[in-house]
Parts: C-alpha cells; sequence; structure tokens
C-alpha cells in the first residue's frame, strides 16, 4: 500500500488507534480478554474458593439458585457453577486457539498462499481437495471422525502414557488430553479451506502487483516475497475472518460436546453443561443451570462478531 | 460458458465418489463391531461369523465399497444394522421429508423477513433505523442453534405458554413454529445483512442514476432496476444456506422432538448404524454439491454479464 507521509505511524498503529477509538471495540477486546483471561487462570490455580469438582450433595446445597456466595448458583451436585463455568471457559480457550492456530493461521493461510503464489498443479490439487471437504456436511463428519478416530488414537495413547508418566509424573490420559486433540483436530480439518480460498484470491490479485514485480526484478528469494511483500498486503481480511471463525469454533466444541463426544465429564465444558440440563424438565424447574452457561457463551461469540465488525471498519481501506 | 458447465458436471460424480470413499473407509475402520453390537452381549462366534459373511463383511474394503456404490446406483443404500429387516431407504425416506419441511419452513422464514428488512434498511441508510437494525442482526447472527432453542422453549412455551412444546405433526401444524423459528433466525440476520450491503452497491451504480435521469418512476426503479440486482447474491447464498440449516437441524429436531434426519443421524451415531451414517452423509452431500452447481449455473442466467 502507499507510503503516507502525512500523518504518523505505521499503516498497524493506524488501523490500532482507529480500533481504540471505537467503545465497542474496546469493550468488545476487553469482554475476550477478561473471559480468556480467566481460562488461563485456571491453569495455574482455581479464581474461586471452590474446586470445579466439589460436591456437596445434601438437600439444601443441590439445584440452589445465584445466591452471594454461589453467584450462578449450583449444580445437581452441589457444584459451584461459577467455577464450573469458568473452568468450561478453559476448555473453550485451549480449543479455540489450538484450531485457530492449526487450522485457520498455518494451513489455511499456509496453503493459500501457495495456491494462489504458485499456481498450475498446487492450486488445483489444493482447491479439490478443498471441495472435497466443502462437500462433506462438516458437523457430521466431525461427529463421525471424533466417534471412530477418537478410540483408536486413545488406544494408542495407553500405549505408551505409562512409560511417559513413570519418567515425568504426569498422567495424560488422566487429564484428558487426548478428548482436546481429537476435537481440534477435527476442527483444525475444516477450517482451513475458507481461509486457503481467501488468502488465495487475495494473493491472486496482489501477485499482479508492482510492488511484486519489483521484488522479483530485484532477485528477492520466494520466501522472502512471501513473507515479507505478499503477507503484509493480504493479512487485513484474515485478522477480521479468524475474529469471526473465533466464535464460530468455540460454538462447533459446544456442539461436539453437547453431542457427548468432546470433553468428557468430569472435566468441566460448557458444552456438557448446556448438554445435561438442555430438558424441558431442567428448564422448567431449575432454568438457571442452563441459562448461566449459555449466557456466557453468547456474551462470548457476540463479542467476537463485534470485533470482526469493528476490525474490518479499521482495517479496510475503503470503509475509513 | 458450456466448456465450464461440462468442466462442473464431470467433476461433482468424481466428488461424490471421493466423499463416499472417505465415509466408507470411516465406518468400517470405527470402533465397536457393528456385528457384535447387532448380537447384543448374547453373541455367538459362529453366528457373528455367518452374518459378516452374509453381509460380505469379511471381503476386501475396496471390494465392499465397489458394492456399496454399485447398489447405491440402483437405490439400494443397504440394511440398518439396528432396525433388521428394514433398509435404510425406507428408514431415511418418510424423514428426509419431515426435515425438508422444517427446513423449508426456516427458509421461508429468512427469506421473506430477511430480504423486505434489507431493502428497506439499505433505503434508510445512516438513519438510526438502519443503525439499530444492522446490530441487532449482527447479535442475531452470533446466536447458535443450541442457544435459541431453549431460550424459545423457556420464554414462548413455558413462560408464557402460547406456543406447543413438542413433537412434529407436519407443515401446516402449530408444532412446526418455535423449531422453524429457531432454524431460521441466524438466517434472517444473514439475508438483512446481505440485501442490505448488495442493495448499497447497488443503488450507487451508473444505470440507477440512468433510470432515475431518463424520469422513470421510482416504483420502476426500484423493481427493474434495484430489485433485480440486488437479489443476485442472495440467491447464492440460499444454495449455500442449505449447508446451515442441516447442521441446525442436529440440535434443533432433538430439541423438539422431530423424527427428521437430523435425530436419526444422532441415534445411529449412537448405536454405531454405520449404514444409516454413510448413507446420510452421502445424501447430504450430494444435496450440497447438486445445489452449488444449480447455484452456480443458474447465477449466469440471472447475471448474463458473469463469464467465468
Amino acid at each position: 500500500m502507499e507510503a503516507r507521509g502525512a500523518r504518523s505511524g505505521s499503516l498497524w498503529t493506524q488501523a490500532l488507534r482507529r480500533l481504540l477509538r471505537k467503545k465497542i471495540a474496546v469493550a468488545c477486546i476487553v469482554v475476550i480478554a477478561v473471559m480468556y483471561l480467566a481460562g488461563i487462570f485456571t491453569i495455574f490455580r482455581s479464581p474461586t474458593p471452590y474446586g470445579f469438582n466439589d460436591q456437596n450433595i445434601r438437600a439444601e446445597a443441590v439445584k440452589q439458585g445465584p445466591s452471594l456466595s454461589h453467584p450462578f448458583g449450583t449444580d445437581r451436585l452441589g457444584r459451584d457453577l461459577l467455577t464450573r463455568v469458568i473452568y468450561g471457559l478453559r476448555t473453550t480457550v485451549i480449543i479455540t486457539i489450538a484450531a485457530m492456530l492449526t487450522g485457520s493461521l498455518f494451513l489455511g493461510i499456509g496453503l493459500g498462499l501457495i495456491s494462489g503464489y504458485f499456481g498450475r498443479w498446487a492450486d488445483s490439487i489444493i482447491m479439490r481437495v478443498g471441495e472435497v471437504f466443502l462437500a462433506f456436511p462438516g458437523l457430521l463428519l466431525v461427529i463421525l471422525i471424533a466417534a471412530t478416530v477418537k478410540p483408536r488414537v486413545k488406544d494408542w495413547v495407553e500405549g505408551w502414557a505409562p512409560s511417559l508418566e513413570s519418567f515425568t509424573g504426569i498422567d495424560i490420559i488422566q487429564l484428558g488430553i487426548v478428548d482436546y486433540v481429537v476435537i481440534f483436530g477435527a476442527l483444525a480439518a475444516f477450517s482451513w479451506v475458507g481461509m486457503a480460498r481467501l488468502v488465495r484470491g487475495q494473493v491472486l490479485y496482489v501477485k499482479q502487483s508492482q510492488y511484486v514485480e519489483a521484488a522479483i526484478a530485484m532477485g528477492a528469494s520466494t520466501p522472502r516475497i512471501l513473507v515479507s511483500h505478499v503477507l503484509p498486503n493480504i493479512i487485513s481480511p484474515v485478522i477480521v475472518v479468524v475474529s469471526i471463525g473465533m466464535g464460530a469454533t468455540a460454538g462447533s466444541e459446544i456442539i461436539l460436546s453437547w453431542l457427548g463426544i468432546g470433553i468428557q465429564p468430569p472435566t468441566p465444558s460448557l458444552g456438557v453443561m448446556i448438554f445435561e440440563n438442555g430438558n424441558i424438565s431442567v428448564l422448567r424447574t431449575d432454568p438457571h443451570l442452563i441459562l448461566f452457561p449459555v449466557l456466557t457463551i453468547t456474551v462470548l461469540i457476540f463479542a467476537f462478531n463485534l470485533l470482526g465488525d469493528a476490525l474490518n471498519d479499521a482495517l479496510n481501506p475503503r470503509t475509513r | 460458458m458450456g466448456a465450464y458447465i461440462i468442466r462442473r458436471l464431470a467433476w461433482t460424480p468424481i466428488l461424490l465418489l471421493i466423499v463416499a470413499l472417505i465415509t466408507f473407509l470411516l465406518g468400517t475402520y470405527g470402533p465397536g463391531d457393528p456385528v457384535e453390537i447387532l448380537q447384543g452381549q448374547y453373541n455367538n462366534p459362529e453366528v457373528v461369523e455367518r452374518i459378516r459373511e452374509q453381509r460380505g463383511l469379511d471381503r476386501n474394503v475396496f471390494v465392499q465399497y465397489g458394492v456399496y456404490v454399485k447398489n447405491v446406483l440402483q437405490g439400494d443404500l443397504g440394511e440398518s444394522f439396528k432396525y433388521r429387516d428394514r433398509t435404510v431407504a425406507e428408514l431415511i425416506g418418510k424423514r428426509i421429508w419431515v426435515s425438508a419441511q422444517l427446513g423449508l419452513a426456516a427458509s421461508i422464514i429468512s427469506l421473506a423477513l430477511g430480504i423486505p428488512l434489507g431493502l428497506y434498511t439499505a433505503m434508510k441508510q445512516g438513519t438510526w433505523i438502519d443503525v439499530t437494525t444492522v446490530s441487532i442482526t449482527l447479535f442475531f447472527m452470533s446466536l447458535p442453534v443450541f442457544i435459541t432453542a431453549p431460550v424459545l422453549l423457556l420464554t414462548f412455551g413455558l413462560w408464557m405458554g402460547i406456543l406447543p412444546i413438542q413433537g412434529w405433526g407436519g407443515f401446516f401444524d402449530t408444532r412446526v413454529v418455535m423449531p422453524a423459528l429457531v432454524l431460521g433466525i441466524p438466517g434472517v440476520a444473514v439475508m438483512t445483512r446481505l440485501t442490505r450491503a448488495s442493495t448499497l452497491d447497488v443503488l450507487s451504480q451508473d444505470y440507477v442514476r440512468t433510470a432515475r435521469a431518463k424520469g422513470l418512476g421510482e416504483f420502476l426503479v426500484r423493481r427493474r432496476h434495484i430489485l433485480r440486482n440486488s437479489l443476485i447474491p442472495v440467491f447464492t447464498v440460499v444454495g449455500l444456506s442449505l449447508a446451515t440449516l442441516v447442521e441446525g437441524s442436529f440440535i434443533t429436531e432433538a430439541y423438539f422432538g422431530i423424527p427428521g434426519i437430523g435425530s436419526l443421524a444422532i441415534e445411529s451415531f449412537f448405536s454405531r448404524d454405520y449404514p444409516i451414517i454413510t448413507a446420510l452423509v452421502l445424501i447430504i452431500a450430494a444435496a450440497f454439491v447438486v445445489a452449488n452447481l444449480i447455484v452456480d449455473i443458474g447465477y449466469r442466467f440471472l447475471d448474463p454479464r458473469i463469464r467465468y
């Protein structure tokens, strides 16, 4: 893009300034940051005085409505719902970040760059494979993969996990790492296609520009052209799509856990909470059991979408 | 134009064969022996072996795949493992009809509300009506089905008690209203935003200015010049929204107890009834591929300016 001498700062600091001037965007960033930090914080210690599986099954302790000591109430085993929602957010945080990094950013951008820049057979193969992925009813195939591949991965891990445990003292099966890996793998496998198509289209456009031609004429290496000339110029739409995609991935993880093939209890997951309480009788008697997890995830997804919209305004040169 | 259509038509069956192969392999190498599930806990190795032989499960996977494809082409989708003596085609047929009606109702809601709302807000661009509608639609777009279903159930079904909660009675029954709303709401938001964006695009075109300049009445300008052109992008999304409808139906049908393919898929998933899952994946994938083919080709008849 052209140099802007009149205003100070690079293109990116200008975009950031435009973004921070929007109150809605700042609010979204704060909401997302609070939720993600709460989720990450649980890896070190619980921020509330309760553990996520502290049961208290006396009649007066279970299914309490919201109160001062239990802001979100308690569930049918007398566990503090706020604690479980925060631990559920940890699951969401891990899955969304892992799926985004591997699927959208690594596979999506990488394959999109290759497809757009090199063209020819690489382009044909990548795009045809993408079409195969798009032809599947995504959720149904993820269900099938999670159901068929997960037990095999589990068997395989159980083969070498004990020796790892005796060596490091970490029991990775107990931690439920297999569940996480399979779910994020299945989600990543589907999230790359859209990103690769977007990047490819952008690359095709940028490739014809004079600065890329100039870089080639000056003898710059292909990786250098891709990283320092092509990538910075196609990154704005990518950021917007990532923001909206994070919300969508969070939703998909919920659906998978909802179907009982995602994160297994007692590890808390918002999807499992919504699933366990998603029936008429619970809605009739204790709506708080489902409303708080639902509200949490709605706010998160809405924040991601709003932020995506604001980012689009801030980064898109046409709408300045 | 002819070459493009031929290329697309030639690629479609190959695509479907690959899709069928992947699902078939996943199903065959999945955990849990379907024949043992069929037998329950009293399985007798001899009987298991005989059933295996009867159903051709002991042969090479690729031979099994070839047989499967041949049968599918003849309209035979195999037999369910769980419901004995009932063909998959029989089981799926009735339920697809139910899901199709639900999907149609949801699409009618999205289109009938979304398109007029989008046109209206585009005409009022920049006013508070426009700004409010755009933010509200963004909110509804971010509501997944698993959120709208319980919330609608709570408010309309339990607290206000004006709509029936569960069951299915066909397209002209009040029980269709809530699930169709749940499935249709995200569509309303998408259609509104899309129609608004494309209308704004059309409004600034030269031909609209020309039409007004030559003294054409506002009604004709809107109908012939604006509406026709702004609906072309909307048409493409109608094809793509099929995917969203199918995914949404899994959860919606489970919540509202509707006997459609969504609930059948989940049921078969838990009972490892692979012939049904494979058939469902195949049918839905075929529907996606054909819908997108129709959209891509139909697009060019709607807008002769498009050249590939």
